[in-house]
């Protein structure tokens, strides 16, 4: 038991790694200002595309969706940021992540976003358009709203996925929560820090995953 | 496009890598259909011993499957990985990985089954407790058959997304496809392997991922 | 010079032709009732005139223009189309008043004071000025379909389509819809009616059309289709309807 405290919890070394962990938390919490609005809005953009009336655009979104939902984040990123510069391309790890985070982010959102737009109602579209609002507007002030408002628990739970999601930026040395975390155990031959990390994503996401879950049960009632 | 062609597609290297990736396909397999199964058997249990009503139980479920997902799988997995060994518990990696997923996709499911459990009518409770069935009679015959079958969209969604979290495998040295697929190419100093097992991927969850699709609309998600 | 000129209009989905050639004048002020069996094209009809569905075939022309022209703004053409629909179709996360005023808002572009004052005119017409913070979710089914009128009507529209106005209402609340229906007519509005309201086609309607299979097959005075209808499939169904 007192094994399990010392190599777990020891508050000592977790007051020590404290520092770095929070610079790591800080650069987590930029990379999740930056990801999160790009997949809101990359998934808006890719449902609507998925929606168009050509068919190519139609297909083809749907099957760029398809793949990046097929492909794990991690084996997306590891490819931009190690298989890209044989080609030419060397991204920093910052830019690597963005981009393997806005394709991957952006088709889970869309998918959302589209069951949201076919969830409302056809009727919507007809009394919208018989009184001459063009498409843009129809979608923008009337069908959207009522769409967000249908998936919202669903975008909230992906937006939960995407914070977590920012650890695997760790393996491409990134210096967020847990690549710090993780400098810390090897520095220290202790696991604690990364429990510490893991304490700090419980403050972060616990609350959001209780929401969730209530909102989920309201909607299924 | 010769270069493009060398830089991913060496056709000697292809062949070289081929066993090991296909290795690797092997291992990423195995780990993710235990997972499946150990994963979504516990969740259904967990749900159901939810049912019951047992308050002091109960809370201890919700605490720790609340905990299983708000944290990121990474970080479980090194946890568990670099502590355990630590006091004395030595597990080999595939297994820690193969343990971690289980505990999250238990964690997931066991949200989702109860949701389905609480989204079946009182009604259906109503007439089978009223022609005699018992209270695991009811569960077993009525309430799971009704609410498993509601759950099978987002079961599937989120079992796609779990297994994936195999490639975390490379992390902690497990031979599943990413890692065969790196050591092949720091080996090789080529990006071949690397879009061999970008490929192997694919071809493994496009497939899924399409049933996961046919599934969603067959088994519409009734949302009010 | 009809306001209202439909020639050879055609419509067909896939394989079935729903709409079969139909041919309809109407003139400015009337108020056109449209019976028939279901499946007989009526609200098909309807949703050509204002293109939410497109024909396959034929001409419609509204004011001298011509809807299915290429050049034509069939957005700028919808506004001098009301259309009121079965199931209200209001937009659930706008109040009543939003409702009404989103079209002025956003399409003709008034300012937010314009658009609040011409759309309160609307609700008052319909009698519903003090439900304009109301939600649709707390009016009941009649005073959601009011809603819906004022929406279209607030447009100034030429022309307005009623695609079975009161079908899904509780009986008691149809008359509410019917009395706004008769004010519009009184004031002038050129009215194409699909419905099953037979009392309300008998006192209002200036031309009563029974179609069948895709077209007309008799159309004449209410007295006359509904006393004495000549064509048999009128005659059958006429005598179910008043059974």
């Amino acid at each position: 038991m007192d094994a399990l405290i010392q190599q777990f919890f020891n508050f000592d070394i977790m007051s020590r790694a404290l520092p770095l962990v929070l610079q790591g938390l800080a650069q987590t919490l930029l990379l999740c200002l930056i990801v999160i609005p790009l997949g809101l809005i990359g998934g808006l953009l890719f449902a609507l595309a998925s929606l168009a009336r050509s068919r190519t655009l139609r297909y083809g979104m749907i099957v760029a969706i398809d793949f990046f939902r097929a492909v794990p984040p991690l084996v997306l990123l590891i490819f931009i940021y190690s298989g890209l510069p044989f080609a030419g391309l060397r991204l920093s790890p910052l830019t690597a992540v963005a981009v393997a985070f806005f394709l991957n982010t952006s088709s889970y959102y869309g998918e959302i976003y589209r069951a949201g737009i076919e969830s409302v109602g056809h009727g919507q579209w007809d009394a919208a358009r018989s009184t001459g609002l063009n498409a843009f507007h129809t979608l923008a002030s009337v069908i959207l709203p009522q769409a967000v408002r249908n998936v919202l628990p669903d975008l909230v739970s992906n937006t939960v996925e995407v914070v977590k999601l920012t650890s695997i930026a760790s393996v491409v040395a990134l210096p967020e929560l847990l690549y710090s975390a993780d400098m810390a155990r090897s520095l220290t031959f202790n696991a604690s820090p990364i429990v510490l990390a893991a304490a700090i994503y419980l403050v972060m996401l616990w609350p959001v995953v209780r929401l969730i879950s209530r909102l989920e049960r309201r909607m299924a009632s | 496009m010769n270069a493009f062609l060398e830089t991913f597609f060496k056709p000697n290297l292809i062949a070289q890598y081929l066993p090991s990736i296909l290795k690797g396909v092997f291992v990423t397999i195995e780990i993710a259909l235990a997972v499946v199964i150990s994963g979504l058997l516990l969740g259904l249990v967990l749900a159901v011993i939810r049912s019951f009503h047992i308050k002091l139980i109960n809370v201890f479920i919700i605490v720790i499957v609340d905990m299983l997902r708000a944290l990121p799988p990474l970080v479980i997995v090194l946890i568990v990985y670099f502590g355990l060994p630590n006091v004395g518990v030595n597990i080999p990696s595939f297994a820690v990985l193969w343990l971690v997923l289980t505990l999250v996709l238990a964690a997931f499911a066991e949200e989702i089954f109860w949701a389905g459990i609480l989204s079946v009518p009182k009604g259906q409770w109503e007439a089978a407790r009223s022609t005699g069935f018992g209270f695991v009679g009811t569960l077993g015959y009525i309430v799971l058959p009704q609410a498993v079958r509601l759950t099978v969209p987002p079961i599937t969604n989120r079992t796609v997304a779990i297994t994936k979290n195999t490639a975390l495998g490379m992390v902690i040295g497990v031979p599943e496809i990413l890692n065969q697929a790196t050591s092949a190419q720091s080996f090789s100093g080529n990006a071949t392997p690397l879009m061999m097992g970008a490929i192997a991927y694919v071809l493994l969850f496009i497939p899924v991922v399409a049933l996961g699709r046919f599934l969603e609309t067959r088994f519409a998600w009734r949302r009010s | 010079m009809p306001i209202l000129s439909i020639r050879g209009l055609r419509k067909s989905f896939g394989h079935t032709e729903v709409l079969r050639g139909i041919h309809l004048a109407v003139a400015p002020q009337e108020l056109v009732f449209i019976i028939g069996p279901s499946g007989s094209g009526k609200s098909t009809l309807l949703r050509c005139c204002n293109r939410l569905e497109e024909p396959t075939a034929g001409v419609i022309t509204l004011d001298g223009v011509d809807l299915m022209a290429r050049s034509t703004d069939i957005n700028a053409m919808r506004r001098k189309i009301g259309m009121v629909f079965q199931s209200f179709n209001l937009y659930p996360h706008m109040t009543a008043l939003g409702n009404v005023t989103l079209a002025l808002r956003k399409v003709v572009g008034k300012s937010r004071r314009d658009a609040d004052a011409a759309g309160m005119a609307a609700l008052e017409r319909v009698g519903l000025s003090a439900k304009a913070k109301s939600y649709p979710g707390e009016l009941s089914g009649g005073q959601q379909q009011r809603v819906a009128i004022a929406r279209a009507l607030a447009l100034e529209p030429t022309v307005m389509l009623f695609d079975e106005p009161t079908s899904a209402l509780d009986p008691e609340l149809v008359g509410s819809v019917l009395a706004v229906m008769r004010e519009l007519k009184s004031a002038g509005m050129t009215m194409l009616v699909v419905s099953h309201e037979m009392r309300f086609a008998r006192d209002a309607a200036d031309r009563v059309i029974f179609m069948d299979h895709g077209l007309i097959v008799e159309e004449g005075a209410p007295a006359q289709i509904f006393g004495a209808p000549r064509e048999p499939r009128a005659k059958a169904f006429i005598a179910e309807l008043t059974r």
